[in-house]
Order: structure tokens, then sequence, then C-alpha cells
């Protein structure tokens, strides 16, 4: 008798446990709904969505032989499935525009004519339409993003935390000017049409970015706007200047409006959101207070090293009104914010009016990491963005290749 | 009865017999793994992490490592140059660079080193400073 009741509360908690926890285990405002389309395809970085529905995703590690996965959903079952795998590249970014994808390695970008359904014609056949970028390593991902003209544009991340002439070395000064700018360190612009483009056929848009994976067109602005992953390691490298607390806490990360020649300063200044200056880095002369009005404003700023890596502005009339033109970003989640605690690892919305945030910024889905927030504990980490004609927006997670989408249903 | 008593009287020096090797100290309550475990708060935590689990894609963990465990003079090189090859980590890339922290001395990277070696589920010899300085020295020379 005693032994059977254990059984039956065995079955119930497993059953339990089996069950899917409500909106996918994400904390998301009410109205929403959160569902899981599929799962464990690994590191899944950025994804594009085809007006059709169906859904592009770029791996950062090869899964069974291929870097490119195309999922689409079953009409009868409305489960995703599996639909096709190709590319034998990994990388980070991935976009559709005008009949296109646009996939990148870490060295060179390539797309694919899609067919009425949204489906690659050839998958053996890319067209290479840029090759022999700089990947050295540090900050090696491309992410890309395409305008209404015609222009490709990608980020060059910098080789470097900050310039110095010892990488991330104890009190090693910058250099000055710092090298790294010439071919990295910023975004650079292609034509979307063209064919295997070195990076000198293409013009440096903006500079003094330190790495961005995020970014996005803004149609209503007509703009670039990228998010950059702030420098690491002020206290280590300069621990006169800053005690490790500080160093959890700035710099900032920040949302740029980009256009043609745009500096936002890396790795002369960082942005500090706690007093709303640019300061000048320690590296080139700084002692954490100088701040200088040289440089490119953020647009807005966020907490340190919270990661983002995924921006999307919402185009899409199924959220409510003011979600409208407002931007998503994922942050990935932070690994240098000891002795704080890590945090992201969720997504935010920022409002925006006439182009500009409105200063406000909120959570807008939490619960990615589940019950420990650090890069190796976490289940899932937040990426890629995406949304899709019906209003739509799908996120990534390359811990364990997860694509959420999320809903307004209203209740 | 003399064998009784003879008996009896061996007992302690038994005892004694037995527990004078057990005395030796694990390497967990020495002060070169307690320096260590400061140097690595302080100089190598905001990278491998506390737990030593490392960031995915960008520093790699310091568990059950071929380096951590591994050939010493390669593991003491790798704190006093650097470590930028970006060579496979166990079967994983990692982006990140790390610095070359030549500015401890011979006792804290000997010390942190140890720590490293007998931290997170690792187990193996410990480092003495003496093995350090022959290492800052052979890489001293091939400058
Ligand atoms: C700036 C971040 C950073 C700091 C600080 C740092 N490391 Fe590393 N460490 C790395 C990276 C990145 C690699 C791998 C580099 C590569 O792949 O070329 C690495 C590699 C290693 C390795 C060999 C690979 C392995 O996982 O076994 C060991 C051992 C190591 N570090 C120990 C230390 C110790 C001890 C300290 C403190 C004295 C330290 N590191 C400080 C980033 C860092």
């Amino acid at each position: 008798m005693y032994k059977k009741s254990l059984f039956i509360i065995f079955l119930i908690s497993a059953g339990l446990r089996g069950v899917a926890q409500p909106n996918a285990g994400l904390t998301i405002p009410k109205g929403f709904t959160a569902v899981k389309l599929v799962d464990g395809y690994g590191k899944v970085r950025h994804i594009a969505v085809t007006p059709q529905g169906g859904i592009y995703v770029k791996l950062n590690k090869l899964y069974k032989s291929k870097g490119i996965l195309y999922f689409k959903e079953n009409t009868t079952t409305h489960q995703y499935v599996l639909t096709n795998s190709f590319g034998n590249y990994t990388g980070t970014g991935i976009y559709v525009k005008d009949q296109y994808l646009y996939a990148s390695s870490d060295e060179e970008i390539f797309r694919y004519k899609l067919n009425e359904q949204g489906d690659v014609i050839n998958t053996e056949a890319p067209e290479k339409v840029v090759t022999g970028l700089p990947s050295k390593g540090e900050h090696e991902s491309k992410s890309i993003v395409l305008d209404n003209s015609g222009n490709l544009y990608v980020n060059i991340g910098a080789y470097s935390n900050s310039c110095q002439e010892q990488d991330r070395e104890k009190g090693s000064m910058g250099m000055s000017p710092c090298p790294v700018l010439n071919e990295a360190g910023g975004i650079w612009r292609f034509n979307a049409n063209g064919n295997n483009q070195t990076q000198k056929a293409g013009t440096r848009y903006a500079t003094g970015l330190r790495n961005v994976v995020g970014l996005d067109w803004n149609t209503q602005t007509n703009s670039l706007f990228v998010m950059q992953h702030g420098r690491d390691q002020l206290h280590d490298l300069f621990p006169s200047l800053y005690n490790a607390k500080q160093s959890a806490e700035l710099p900032s990360e920040c949302m740029y409006e980009l256009h043609n020649g745009t500096n936002c300063g890396w790795p002369y200044i960082y942005y500090d959101h706690l007093v709303n200056k640019k300061i000048v880095a320690p590296e080139y002369g700084g002692d954490g207070i100088k701040s200088t009005t040289d440089y490119q404003n953020p647009a807005i700023a966020f907490p340190a090293h919270l990661a983002p890596n995924g921006l999307l502005f919402y185009t899409g009339n199924k959220f409510p009104a003011k979600y409208k033109n407002g931007a998503f970003i994922a942050f990935h989640g932070s690994w240098n914010r000891a002795p704080l605690p890590q945090e992201g690892y969720y997504v935010v919305f920022v409002p925006f009016e006439n182009g500009k945030p409105t200063g406000q910024w909120e959570v807008f889905a939490n619960g990615f990491a589940g019950a420990i927030k650090t890069p190796k504990g976490a289940e899932h980490r937040p990426c890629g963005l995406a949304q899709d004609a019906t209003g739509a927006i799908y996120v990534t997670d390359d811990s364990k290749g997860t694509i959420y989408k999320i809903t307004c249903t209203g209740k | 009865m003399a064998i009784k008593g003879l008996f009896l009287f061996c007992i302690p020096l038994l005892g004694l017999a037995i527990a004078q090797p057990k005395k030796k100290v694990p390497v967990t309550q020495t002060i070169a793994y307690k320096q260590g475990k400061e140097v690595y708060k302080k100089v190598c935590l905001s990278c491998h992490m506390e737990d030593g689990g490392g960031v995915p894609r960008l520093n790699p963990p310091l568990i059950n490592t071929t380096y951590v465990l591994g050939d010493k003079q390669q593991l003491i090189s790798i704190v006093l140059k650097g470590m930028k090859e970006r060579v496979a980590i166990d079967d994983e890339h990692y982006s990140n660079n790390m610095a070359s922290h030549a500015y401890l001395s011979d006792l804290e990277v000997a010390a942190v080193l140890t720590y490293i070696r007998n931290s997170f589920g690792n187990k193996a010899s410990v480092v003495t400073p003496a093995e350090v300085k022959q290492v800052r020295a052979i890489i001293a020379q091939s400058k």
C-alpha cells in the first residue's frame, strides 16, 4: 500500500516534469505566449524568417556537418521540422532580403537565391558576395544586415579588448593611433549584389566600435542601429584606477545610431551611464573621471557586460501599440561582472518615439538561464532575434540550440 | 605473562608507526594552496570563472584539461607568456586572448598553479617556485 502510493507520487511528479512549462519556462508580459519551436541544435546564432514563414538559422558549430538549418512548419501537425541543412562553414550572420538568403562565416559572406516558397534553390552553389575579411580570434563573428537600397553592412570586430600594446596585459598602454581600426573595429558597407568583394572594395561606414553582434536597419529613421559590446577588465588592467565593483558596472553596453563616417570612440573612450559621460580610457591617459565631448553619443546605454547579441526593430502590428517601431535586444548574459552576480540572459524592450528611444527600457522576456545565471550554468542564452510577416518574434539560444516563438494572444 | 606485557607495550609503538606517515597535510590545507586561491581570485577568476568552468567560446575551462593536468613546464609558460594560439583545448576553440602574467612572482605563479591543479575536481602534483624560476629562465634565454 505504502509502496504503491509512493509509486503513484513518483508517476505524478515524473508526469509533471514531462509536461511543458507555461511559456516554455519564460517570464513574459501578460497577453503574450512563448513556445519552443525546436530544441537541441547546439550553437544557434542569428536567425532570419522568410516572408513565407520558413526559418533559417546560422550555426557556430556544425550540426551533422552543416552550418545553416532551415525549418518549416508542418501545416497539419504545426510542428516545425528540419527541412534542409547546408553550408559547411560556421558563423553568426544570416539575413533574408529581396529573394536572397545572406549568410556569413567569420571571413566571407555568401548569398543563396530563394524560390517562391522561400526555399534555397541551390544549396551547393552560393554566390560569394564578400571575401577575405579579417578574423583574428577575438571578436571574429561577422553580423550582417541589409538596407533598402542594395547595401550590405557587416561588423568587423576589433581583435583586441582596448588596443593595448599587449592585449589584456596589466598596465599595458594603448597604441596611438590604434592600428586595429584600419581593418576592424567598425562597420563596413558593401554592395549587396556584388561579387567576391574584398574589404578594400567596401567602405568603412562607421568606426570606433569594439565589437557589434546585434544590429538592425531601422526603416522608420532609414538608418543603421548597432549594439556594441563594451570593453572588459578595467580593474584587472588598471587596479589603481578602478576597484572590482566599478569594473563590474562599467562601461555601458551602448546602442548607437550610425551614419556614414560615424565614430563611436573605441578604444579611446568608453561610455559611463552612471554619469552619462564619455570617459577617456585608462590606456589613453584617463583616470576614470576625465571625460570628452568628442565622438558619437549612444542612443541609449545599458549596464555593463550584458553582451547584446541580437537587435530587432519591431515593425509588426500584432503587439500592443507601444511596441511599434521599438527595439528588442537579446542580451546573451555577462561573464565578467564578478564580484557582482552575473546579469543579462534576457530580452529587453526599448520603446521608441520619432526614431529615438524614450529612455526607459524594460525586461521583456526572462528566465532563459534557469536557476544559474552564469555562461556555463545557464540553460539557454538568448542570441538572435527575428520577426515574421504575421508580427510574431523569434529568439534563438546558442547554448542548447532552442528557437522560441513569442506571439501576442491578448490572453 | 612477560609476552603479554611486551605485547601491551608494543601497541602504542605500533600506533605511532602507523600514524607517522599519515601526518602529511593534504595539498588543500597548505599555505601555497591558500595563497594560490587568493591569486586566482584576483587575477584569473574574471576569465576562468569562480568554478574554473570558463566561458563557452571565449575562455577555456580549467577542469581536467590536458594543459592543467599535464606537463608543468608548459603550464608554467602559459601563465608567464600568455596564450593566443587558439588551439583546440579538449576539442573546443576559445577566441579570447590570455595575456602574459610574468609580473607575478615565482611564488605566486607556483601557488596559483598548485591551486588550479588541486581544485575544481583536479588532482595533480604541486608546482614549486623553483620550477617557475627555471621556466622563467628558459623563456628569457629564448628571447
Ligand atoms: C583575459 C582573460 C584571461 C585571464 C585573466 C586568464 N586567462 Fe587563462 N586563458 C584565457 C584564454 C582565452 C585561454 C585560451 C587561449 C587560446 O585558446 O589560445 C586561456 C588558457 C589558459 C590555460 C590553458 C588552457 C586550459 O584551459 O587548460 C590555462 C592553464 C590557463 N589559461 C590558466 C590561467 C591562470 C592560472 C590564470 C591566472 C594567473 C589565467 N589563466 C588568467 C583567458 C584568460
